[in-house]
């Protein structure tokens, strides 16, 4: 292992941290750069793609374009404890570490079909971990990406006013509106 | 410099901090007191510890759309170290974190475990709260003499109507009159509506019961009518963040605009009051001694009457750490009850289940309440092997985005899927009364200080046989009424109350006939002195099961009638 990978592995394990705040790519001696304390730009271009697997663009805008990777950034810093931390950046890894394996790609440059395939098995994945887990445990890696994705996308701008219907004074309430299939639902 | 001028000075100094009434606290009970004070025509001090609050311009948050918040609604890691009681429970929310109190500047003591969610700040918890308004009945009021736990209340439900009438027609009730004896009807604007489920279930439930239980609309302090200076409620649902249009009662929207128009009303903010002042001879309070959170002095002021309104267990800590000199356990504590009685309400239970069909129907609006089903246990002839009851706040909702899809995981049809609504749920949750047990107490922990070297509070207050009879028979009745309301897949849970977490704290200074077994007499005087009152959760002698913040006002409004009328009387 050469001392860039070495520095790499560590700073994942400490929650993605190591002085001037930027990890060194694998390839070349360019310091990448990095969006907060714990993420580099390529780190939340991953959590897009991730984001759009799970929340991809159909009829109305995905994941990506609502900037769910961003997102996950700020809540995986200031919202997860260290631990969950640690679970959710070798999560990361893991992911293209199967992609690499069952693709021979990272996941980055992987197929939307292979990633979808490689995701779904890790929802079953985490669905029966889930059900097993000590109530202390971390959560599975993937667990924390759907929620973040969901939280991230329906409380976007996109996702509440294109994916959903917004409205910030309703001014009235009916108890018995009509509903037709197809409509969105309300976002708050 | 010479003893005369010193004098001369301390006497204008004295004069300056002199007022006809001093009111301790800024929430919904203080904010009453004040205004009714006010409007009497008295020179009126009220203190806050906390910071200044201001009606719209400080609810920083009140128009920030969902995507304008950093975190998607959820709290850091360091609010969750910081909050640790606030994260015991839904008060755990990105957009209100700073309006609760910091809870290592002002620790207390578990004794056994109790859940205290403070708002130290202008309006206290009165633009957090959750705004169900309910009255009381004789059911209630007579309570105790009945069964013969605690003490008999001083009054009835004769003697406080006509103050629920005042209370509601100024505070602005929404609700519908449903002629229950035990729910007694009120000055109410236009009822919400129940969505189209709700509505059949209650009219099933109806049927089923023979007109002995009924699922209704919330009684919420929401308008749907305009009031003075007031916007009637938008459907945001968004009321703890502060209402921009002052569409429910609170402090800042409704009681201190009107007791700041009197031109009658003094406000200090960062106002801790450390005691109050106590003459032996006269037998009275003079004043209060209050320590100026920001800059640590100590100053005195002055006044003929005051009113206790600093919250159930503040107001008690008030008291407890004044006159001691007399009474070492505090002013009030005669009784030997000043600090015990604890009550609250005891929820977390409850039950839901879905409702199939109504697949053509939805709703517009955010509707800020929910139903209410009023107690039916222990009355008209239904008897339990428990005393006294409970009522149930809930709602029919479609199910929304974070909903589990059959078959689908991820990807396009799943996401397709979860933006259009799912299937009706209906769940209710259970406030059960809690008997006034004397063990069930606070005390000055003067082992533990705050921030500002004061002592703390002692919380020794846990739920006991009849309440958790009471629980199984409220998930049960529960279930039951959810399966006669049409509901199928049946859940329910039941994750245990700590004192406190019903945020309905209550009794510590409670009202009664008699000195010796009481803290305040029928027009919430304290026996040992009469120009002080206290009219918040404190004076409660029993818990009922209705939310009490419509009747803390109701008694307030009614001791500040009494107040001004024997300060006429040169009576106080």
């Amino acid at each position: 292992m050469d001392r860039r990978k070495a520095l790499q592995n560590v700073a994942l394990l400490l929650g993605g941290s190591i002085v001037g705040g930027s990890v060194f790519t694998l390839t070349g001696c360019k310091t990448e750069k990095s969006v907060n304390k714990l993420f580099t730009q390529s780190q939340v271009d991953l959590m897009d793609e991730i984001a759009e697997t799970i929340l991809p663009k159909t009829k109305t805008p995905g994941a990506k374009e609502a900037k769910v990777g961003a997102f996950m950034s700020v809540m995986v810093l200031d919202c997860y404890t260290e631990k969950d931390q640690k679970v959710f950046m070798q999560g990361l890894e893991t992911i293209n570490k199967l992609s690499k394996e069952k693709n021979n790609a990272d996941f980055m440059k992987a197929t939307p079909e292979q990633r979808l395939a490689l995701l779904i098995s890790l929802d079953k994945e985490q669905k029966e971990y889930q059900g097993t887990k000590k109530q202390d445990d971390p959560s599975h890696y993937f667990r924390m990406m759907k929620e973040l994705s969901l939280t991230g996308f329906f409380t976007s701008e996109l996702g509440a006013t294109k994916a959903l219907r917004y409205e910030a004074v309703p001014g009235r309430f009916d108890g018995c509106a009509p509903y037709k299939i197809g409509d969105r639902a309300w976002a708050t | 410099m010479p003893p005369l001028d010193s004098t001369k000075i301390n006497i204008r100094a004295k004069l300056q901090n002199t007022y006809d009434a001093i009111v301790i606290g800024s929430g919904i009970s203080g904010g009453w007191a004040a205004k009714e004070l006010c409007e009497k025509g008295l020179k009126v001090l009220m203190l806050e510890r906390g910071r200044e609050y201001d009606h719209v311009k400080d609810y920083t948050t009140a128009n920030k759309n969902p995507w304008e918040f950093e975190h998607g609604g959820k709290t850091t890691v360091e609010q969750q170290k910081n909050f640790a009681v606030i994260h015991r429970g839904w008060a755990a929310e990105e957009a209100v974190m700073d309006k609760w109190t910091n809870e290592q500047d002002c620790p207390y003591t578990e004794v056994k475990p109790f859940t205290w969610w403070r708002s130290y700040q202008m309006g206290g918890r009165s633009t957090l709260w959750g705004r169900q308004s309910y009255r009381l009945s004789d059911f209630d009021f007579e309570a105790n003499a009945k069964d013969g736990y605690g003490v008999d209340w001083p009054i009835r439900y004769k003697n406080l109507a006509p103050w629920y009438d005042h209370a509601e027609k100024f505070a602005g009730i929404s609700g519908s009159n449903e002629g229950l004896a035990h729910l007694p009807d009120g000055q109410f604007m236009p009822a919400m509506d129940l969505n189209c489920v709700e509505k059949d279930v209650a009219h099933r439930m109806k049927e089923h019961y023979k007109g002995m239980r009924h699922l209704i609309i919330g009684r919420v302090a929401n308008l749907t009518a305009p009031a003075p200076g007031r916007t009637q409620c938008q459907y945001r649902n968004r009321c703890w963040e502060g209402c921009p249009f002052g569409g429910y009662f609170s402090t800042q929207s409704s009681t201190l605009p009107a007791a700041v128009a009197t031109g009658n009303l003094t406000v200090r903010p960062f106002s801790i009051v450390t005691k109050l002042l106590y003459d032996r001879n006269m037998k009275k309070a003079t004043g209060v001694e209050v320590l100026d959170a920001e800059t640590n002095k100590t100053y005195e002021y002055y006044s003929k009457i005051i009113f206790v309104n600093a919250s159930a267990l503040n107001s008690t800590w008030v008291l407890m750490n004044s006159a001691t000199g007399i009474w070492p356990g505090g002013l009030g504590s005669s009784s030997g009850e000043l600090g015990h009685n604890v009550m609250d309400h005891h929820y977390n239970l409850g039950a839901s289940g879905k409702i199939e069909g109504y697949e053509d129907k939805y709703i517009f609006g955010r509707r800020p309440n929910g139903f209410y089903i009023p107690r039916f246990a222990n009355f008209y002839g239904d008897k339990r092997n428990y005393l006294r009851g409970f009522g149930y706040q809930g709602a029919a909702s479609r199910s929304g985005w974070g909903r589990e899809i059959a078959e689908l995981t991820i990807g396009g049809a799943f996401k397709d899927a979860i933006t259009e609504p799912g299937g009706w749920t209906i769940g209710a949750t259970g406030f059960g009364e809690i008997l006034p047990y004397h063990e069930n107490k606070i005390s000055l922990d003067k082992k533990v200080k705050d921030k500002w070297g004061l002592p703390v509070l002692a919380m020794d207050a846990e739920i006991k046989e009849n309440e958790l009879a009471m629980r199984k028979d409220i998930i049960k009745e529960m279930k039951e009424m959810l399966e006669v309301g049409g509901a199928k897949n049946i859940r329910s849970y039941d994750t245990g109350h700590a004192m406190g977490h019903g945020v309905h704290e209550m009794g510590t200074a409670r009202m009664g006939k008699d000195p010796k077994t009481s803290v305040l007499n029928s027009n919430n005087q304290v026996w040992d002195a009469l120009n002080v009152f206290v009219t918040d959760g404190a004076a409660m002698t029993s818990s009922a099961c209705q939310n009490p913040s419509l009747t803390y006002m109701a008694l307030t409004a009614r001791a500040a009638n009494f107040a001004v009328n024997e300060l006429k009387k040169g009576n106080l």
